[in-house]
């Protein structure tokens, strides 16, 4: 049986594998790793701390649940966690119909147990803080407004008074633009001079 | 209407479907590969907005309560759990090839650890340094999920996740690559999360910064080809 201390060094997806064999540990271990990025997220769709904390525990469920479909090579582990948690929580939030879209008031410093994970989170955020910033208005309004504020395609069709198909398209472009700006390096060949 | 489905892959992205939208679309997902190879690329965007969200830290009760209920779940349904489980053996194998290789540096580190507490220290203040220059550029590593940051001062860190750990006997080294000519940098083993790794010395314009995986202990000249390189710094 693996300790704990043991599990701090396997990759999410490892651990993953693991909480499919029903290791209870290896989800806790994952609950520490994760568990901050998935109750600020369902914090910042749902906007309140019961709700969010639901969220965050039936998206832990599930993942206990359904971690042997788990396709390692389709997405990381976190991606999978986080989109059970978003899924989630945009359900609740359109279920209750308490959409909040004003951004947060002050965006609290994350915490882990590490100071140099921390500043990394920090700088990760304002990168993808920045990318967003360079969008055109109405493709980041887009995203803003379907990600965290939780409305569908044709909701904000009727919200924004534009066709459906012009929504999906600023999605797309908004989606793939973001993309090409988070994901800013080119191939490079290897630098070393061959010493033969 | 092929095409009209196609469309869907960002708003799915983005969680922007209704319900009946959402499970047609994942009907048409079994069978196409284009949209899965699309969504790929969408998830990993939607996964930076989702670190990006910024909400508060969970309140300290959250973590005991997810254990609880996972326990109380599986009281309850393993026998059923179990079984279902079986059909995905095939993943399960693949993970535990992974599962070998770090239980093995685990092993391999035990004698490590004592150096490691020393030095960690030392570590984390020049990592929080850089990552907390807000002149410090990031650059993205290509063929890993990892990126290089680098202060104006030109003191760098090595960021990577969900690299496997190096295996027994082995460790990645980092160099500088100035002119073509590397020189050692510091030594790292990976494995869990995310590895932050403070570069041992300067990173000025126009080097590259890779990695290698050499003899544990390191070497002074790289002997194997690069694990992974940056672009021109």
């Amino acid at each position: 049986m693996l300790r704990r201390r043991d599990l701090a060094h396997l990759s999410d997806e490892a651990l993953l594998g693991l909480v499919a064999r029903g290791r209870e540990n290896a989800l806790a271990e994952l609950y520490d790793r994760l568990g901050g990025a998935a109750y600020g997220l369902a914090y910042r769709v749902l906007r309140d701390e019961t709700l969010a904390q639901d969220a965050v525990q039936d998206a832990f469920l599930a993942l206990w649940r359904t971690a042997a479909d788990f396709v390692p090579e389709r997405a990381r582990a976190s991606t999978w966690l986080l989109t059970l948690v978003h899924r989630r929580a945009v359900d609740v939030v359109r279920r209750e119909q308490r959409r909040r879209t004003e951004p947060l008031e002050s965006a609290p410093e994350p915490q882990t147990e590490s100071a140099a994970d921390d500043a990394w989170l920090r700088l990760e955020r304002v990168r993808v803080q920045e990318a967003l910033r360079q969008l055109p208005d109405q493709q980041r309004e887009a995203l803003e407004l379907a990600y965290y504020g939780g409305y569908t395609q044709s909701e904000l069709a009727e919200r924004l008074g534009e066709p459906l198909g012009t929504i999906k398209s600023r999605m797309f472009t908004g989606l793939t633009r973001l993309r090409q700006l988070l994901d800013d390096a080119a191939e490079g060949p290897w630098p070393i001079r061959s010493t033969t | 209407m092929a095409h009209q489905i196609h469309d869907l892959t960002a708003p799915y992205a983005l969680d922007a479907l209704e319900v009946h939208e959402r499970e047609a679309f994942e009907a048409h997902l079994a069978g196409c590969e284009t949209c899965r190879d699309e969504l790929e690329g969408f998830w990993a965007v939607t996964g930076s907005l989702a670190a990006a969200a910024g909400g508060p830290p969970p309140p300290a009760e959250l973590r005991n309560r997810v254990l609880r209920e996972v326990a109380r779940e599986r009281a309850t349904v393993v026998p059923l759990r179990s079984r279902l489980a079986l059909p995905a053996f095939a993943s399960v194998t693949a993970v535990a090839a992974v599962l070998a290789v770090g239980v093995a540096v685990w092993a391999g580190s035990l004698a490590r650890k004592l150096d490691d507490a020393r030095t960690e220290a030392a570590t984390n203040g020049h990592a929080v340094a850089v990552l907390s220059d807000p002149a410090a550029r990031s650059v993205r590593l290509p063929g890993v999920d990892g990126r290089v940051v680098v202060s104006q001062t030109g003191r760098a860190v090595l960021v990577v996740s969900g690299l496997e750990a190096a295996p027994a006997g082995k460790t990645y080294e980092v160099w500088v690559v100035e002119d073509g000519a590397p020189a050692p940098a510091g030594l790292f083993s990976a494995g869990g999360a995310r590895t932050v790794v403070p570069i041992t010395r300067p990173v000025p314009t126009g080097a590259v910064v890779a990695v290698t995986l050499e003899d544990e202990g390191g070497v002074e000249v790289p002997q194997g080809p690069p694990v992974f390189a940056s672009p021109t710094l």
